[in-house]
């Protein structure tokens, strides 16, 4: 693809003129956030500036491992996110462990399955593809599992009484478990149902915006972002239920007993 | 309906070791300070708990069963009941049985009509009991069953668990009343840091 316009230092210094404002809307009225305002805008400019850097440099190495280091610090990354969310932790890093486990394997097989059937780059692992879905993918996966997870872990300690009431009538682990296991998952679905009704009619979604400025026709721009939409809910939808599954036998055990000694709180 | 209970060598990290049985028939009472660990023994008898030694239904370990099983044939009910369904009728696998048990327990036949949000504790409380009366359990584990309720609810629900031993059913009454410990238990033990002494 070949971009139509190219963005200059100037212009991209001429809309930083923006973030002043935001700064002058804080000091004006009081808002205490222009402090935040500046870190938070430098540090998105570095962050940027790094990931293209290091993008520009795997792109040219074009060398199958490094493009796996890449993806897979970035899954480690994800899963932290997951980890760190909940108010309660499973011990022995058990957040972690689910979340990183629930993270690559939802984006693997997305990633993969979209590389090797619909993008179909040569080779199909080729880091200039690999990694940008890799990381659209990523985004999606580990807000979903997040979700899930934070819904699982708080809903198990509110529902304690009633989730050891059902053992105590004889139910299996699964079962007592079963209402909660449903609506940590829902949590973790809802927000992909979401953008997707509302995607073309309320937002036009970023990747497509950002194809369409760059010079693409908008026909072209849409198939992708549906394509990344389909990618982007089968991911959330597996790393929700995988998350949620690994949690829950983690709070659980053999004899079927709820196990909260398992979990302990930030 | 009827059995012996008898705990070998049963404890956690927190409580026993608990050497004791209950008789076919037979309710034992116990009494002790908060945080004692009452609650913990009944809850390692149910396998709620993870913990060591062995427990008998007359002469079945409980190991040789999966838990739901164990747990079917001994009833744990726990101080603060638990609900999973908006409606009450819901909890109520067999709904009939249930509405014709609640007079008995001083219940009106309405409640379960209604939704789990409107209920007392008293209510639930009761409600908690039939719930695990029901599938006919061999043995109980109560944990302050009388808790939330004034006089007369109380003294229905004693009536009501003395036909059950009277049918051979065995009971761990846990109870901060020693009056109710008297009334009911055959045999009466305090709990003190996590041992189980005659009283």
């Amino acid at each position: 693809m070949k971009p139509t316009i190219i963005l200059e230092a100037h212009d991209l210094a001429i809309a930083a003129i923006l973030i002043g404002l935001d700064g002058l809307i804080s000091l004006g009225f009081g808002l205490g956030l222009h402090r935040q305002l500046a870190i938070a805008a430098a540090r998105m400019v570095v962050q940027l500036l790094l990931i293209g850097l290091i993008l520009t440099k795997v792109f040219a190495l074009a060398s199958p491992p490094v493009t796996l280091l890449v993806v897979l610090v970035m899954v480690a990354i994800g899963g932290r996110e997951v980890a760190v969310r909940p108010e309660q932790r499973l011990i022995r890093f058990g957040n972690y462990a689910v979340g990183m486990a629930a993270v690559a394997f939802a984006t693997g097989i997305t990633s993969v399955l979209a590389l090797t059937t619909a993008l179909r780059p040569d080779p199909w692992y080729e880091a200039r593809y690999a990694i940008p879905l890799a990381g659209i993918v990523l985004g999606n996966v580990l807000n979903a599992a997040s979700l899930a997870l934070d819904s699982l872990l708080g809903g198990v300690v509110r529902e304690r009484a009633s989730i050891e009431a059902q053992l105590c009538l004889g139910a299996t682990a699964r079962q007592a478990m079963g209402g909660l296991v449903r609506s940590a998952m829902r949590r973790g679905l809802l927000p992909v149902v979401n953008s997707m009704s509302a995607s073309g009619v309320v937002t036009l979604p970023g990747i497509m915006t950002g194809q369409i400025l760059a010079g693409i026709d908008p026909m072209e721009a849409v198939k992708y972002q549906i394509l990344l939409m389909f990618l982007l809910s089968g991911g959330a939808g597996m790393s929700a239920v995988a998350v949620v599954f690994l949690a829950a036998r983690r709070l659980t055990d053999g004899r079927h007993r709820l196990r909260l000694d398992r979990l302990k709180s930030k | 309906m009827s059995a012996r209970l008898r705990s070998v060598r049963l404890r956690s990290a927190l409580v026993g070791p608990f050497d004791i049985e209950v008789a076919a028939g037979e309710c034992i009472a116990i009494t002790g300070a908060s945080g004692s660990g009452k609650s913990l023994f009944l809850r390692l008898l149910a396998d709620l708990d993870p913990g060591e030694g062995e427990v008998f239904l007359d002469d079945v370990e409980r190991s040789t069963m999966p838990a739901p099983a164990w747990r079917r044939q001994v009833a744990y009910v726990a101080a603060e009941s638990g609900w999973w369904f908006d409606t009450v009728a819901a909890h109520f696998p067999d709904l009939p049985a249930a509405r014709a048990l609640a007079p008995a327990l001083d219940l009106k036949p309405e409640l379960f009509d209604g939704l789990v949000l409107r209920l007392s504790t008293g209510e639930k409380q009761r409600l908690a009991l039939i719930r695990s009366l029901l599938p006919g359990p061999k043995a109980l584990l109560l944990d302050e069953p009388t808790g939330a309720l004034d006089e007369a609810s109380q003294a229905a629900v004693e009536t009501l668990l003395r036909q059950h031993l009277a049918r051979g059913c065995a009971i761990v009454l846990v109870t901060h009343q020693p009056a109710q410990a008297a009334r009911l238990g055959q045999r009466r033990f305090v709990m003190q840091a996590g041992k189980l002494m005659p009283a």
